[in-house]
């Protein structure tokens, strides 16, 4: 009953409807998008194609690598602490010990609770005078006066790599919970009549196994990673002078804050060059470790 | 979109999901002996889960403190992490703080809905089509699908800016909705179709031979076995239009008694004084009526969450 004529067109017909709702809300964004980049569009109605020079201007203005750099160092440190804490989180929570759904169900609010709110949350969390963490530190005499985290760039920095982190966890842990799970108990099993220490086993069965869910998860979460938004914009607004802007940040800046339409353009074109690259590595990637699987 | 964009890429089935289910049933009957701990190993696992579920909690826990604490003792050092005074002040006086507030909640799970409406229909015929029809651009055009989950909407901010306005639609719930299900779909679309692929061809060519007609077979045959998978599909859905309500409300639509609960509380968290308590007060009661109802569909999602994870 396939692949006759008309299950084509019925398979087309079912297609339809998503079909025209992402080539209007996302293709043709995407296409206007590049066209804009090579434009001087701003509020007003009319615009002119100017040819290259919004590249020109982005890449000549100096600190646009150093916006690029910036989010890739951000990316990375986002995405690995991400792994780490995630795989920490699904070796406890596989444990079988009392209380263990308890668990797992307290490790979900991040992800399920509006993520603003929990980062309004995390701002008081890092309010100077007043804040949990500055307090905290000096009721412990770990530091001497209050330190306002978000109003140094370093510090700010790091903090909005934290709250991203935080947010994050809980769906990577899980993942991996899921990914351990589906390892054959069989081969634990006989590891262990065989006298293998739980350490062990964790190093040569669970984690060469669980690869391929790590390799999946750090390219998707790189991939969202890379275009977080909400985060540093209620934190930081990209501040303090500039050293939390990543190039999302900075391509709403350009914008919805200056109304440069045709140069935010080509900063979100720069955007979508690296996006598209991440894609084509991470299908890549998943079809290498499918096949790799059938063997 | 940050992680909050399904895994459901690579997917794979839901029998790692069922997995977790099952597992966390087994306990409390005899447990086999490799599962056995020693004391020092049980107090060592539990010391881990408390500082891991410290930090996922910790803002939630002070978050909630903090709306107990009179704005006098907020704003005093040195710092007390337990309030000193209890005062369940914040949560009468938000209400005048943020006229607003109640339809900023209502908007909140408005909006959410009315995305998770529009996805699942048009997510279902899709999802059936890449499940059993194969034709020439079938392949390349799931993988698009799939390329649509990468790009955020914060890229693409400009040109739906202006598409929203020529289409008239800026500052309406439209202009939050229509984008938000865009970026919600694919995903959707890639998980459900992983689902009906578990449903034997065989219903299909048997409704086939008994003369049903095609749009017949997918009411009759394929819609109620996939409901368990639409379910799934839904939760996520509205899970993912619940949490990620921000960039698109914050850029088109300014106006007060349309805005979502975060954008609600976002324009009080603007301003110069903030005050806390009743932020933090207004955060608790906005999210209480949604996260109720999340904590009895846990199982759909951890079954959502990692539908996708390992095998194909």
């Amino acid at each position: 009953m396939t692949g006759t004529r008309s299950a084509t067109i019925f398979a087309l017909a079912l297609l339809a409807p998503a079909l025209i709702y992402i080539l209007a809300i996302v293709a043709y964004p995407l296409v206007d998008t590049i066209i804009l980049s090579f434009t001087n569009a701003s509020l007003r109605q009319e615009y002119d194609f100017i040819g290259w020079a919004n590249y020109q201007r982005i890449f000549s203005a100096g600190n646009f690598t150093e916006v690029i750099l910036r989010t890739f160092i951000w990316t990375f440190f986002s995405v690995s602490i991400k792994m780490i804490i995630g795989m920490f989180g699904a070796v406890l929570l596989n444990a079988a010990i009392p209380g263990q759904t308890v668990f797992r169900i307290l490790t979900m609010p991040p992800w399920i609770v509006p993520m603003a709110i929990g980062i309004f949350m995390w701002g008081w969390m890092y309010n100077g005078q007043f804040g949990m963490i500055s307090g905290l530190l000096q009721n412990f005499g770990i530091t001497n006066g209050p330190v306002a985290w978000l109003a140094y760039g370093n510090t700010a920095f790091w903090a909005t790599i934290i709250t991203d982190v935080w947010i994050g966890v809980p769906m990577v842990t899980i993942y991996f919970l899921a990914a351990m799970q589906s390892i054959p108990k069989d081969l634990h099993e006989a590891a262990w009549t065989d006298g293998a220490g739980r350490f062990y086993r964790f190093r040569r069965i669970t984690l060469p196994l669980m690869v391929p869910a790590i390799i999946t998860m750090s390219l998707l979460s790189l991939i969202a990673t890379f275009n977080s938004f909400d985060i540093i914009w209620i934190l930081t607004q990209g501040g303090p002078s500039g050293s939390t802007t990543t190039m999302i940040i900075d391509t709403y800046k350009t914008a919805m804050g200056s109304r440069k339409y045709g140069e935010g353009a080509a900063r979100a074109v720069v955007i979508s060059i690296f996006v598209t690259i991440f894609c084509i590595v991470y299908f890549r990637a998943v079809r290498k470790l499918q096949q790799g699987e059938a063997k | 979109m940050t992680d909050h964009v399904s895994t459901s890429t690579n997917m794979a089935t839901t029998a790692a999901a069922a997995d977790v289910a099952r597992a966390s049933k087994v306990r409390g009957s005899a447990r086999p002996m490799i599962d056995r701990y020693k004391w020092y190993e049980v107090a060592a696992i539990y010391a881990g889960i408390g500082v891991f579920l410290f930090f996922i909690l910790a803002p939630f826990i002070e978050g909630f403190l903090v709306s107990l604490k009179p704005l006098s003792q907020l704003f005093s050092t040195p710092y007390s992490f337990i309030p000193r005074v209890w005062s369940f002040d914040s949560y009468v006086t938000m209400w005048t703080s943020v006229p607003l507030l109640g339809m900023h909640i209502f908007n909140s799970f408005f909006i959410s809905t009315v995305v998770t409406i529009i996805a699942v229909v048009i997510v279902v015929p899709a999802a059936y089509a890449f499940a059993r029809f194969r034709f020439a651009g079938s392949g390349l055009m799931l993988a698009g699908f799939l390329a649509v989950n990468m790009f955020s909407g914060a890229v693409l901010l400009i040109p739906l800016f202006r598409l929203m306005r020529t289409m008239g639609l800026l500052n309406t719930y439209w202009a939050m909705i229509v984008p938000g299900a865009a970026f919600l779909i694919p995903s959707s679309i890639w998980l459900l179709r992983t689902y009906m692929l578990r449903i034997p061809r065989e219903l299909d060519e048997a409704a086939w031979v008994d003369g049903a007609s095609r749009l017949y077979t997918l009411r009759r045959v394929i819609l109620p076995l996939a409901m368990p998978g639409i379910v799934v599909v839904a939760i996520m859905t509205f899970i993912g239009a619940y949490a990620q309500q921000f960039i698109f409300a914050l850029t088109f639509n300014s106006k007060s008694e349309f805005m979502p609960l975060p954008i609600g509380l976002f324009a009080f968290f603007g301003k110069q004084e903030v005050i806390w308590n009743e932020l933090m007060a207004a955060s608790f009661v906005g999210i209480l009526p949604v996260m109720i109802v999340i904590v009895f569909l846990q199982r759909y999602l951890v079954a959502g969450l990692t539908a996708g994870a390992v095998k194909q």
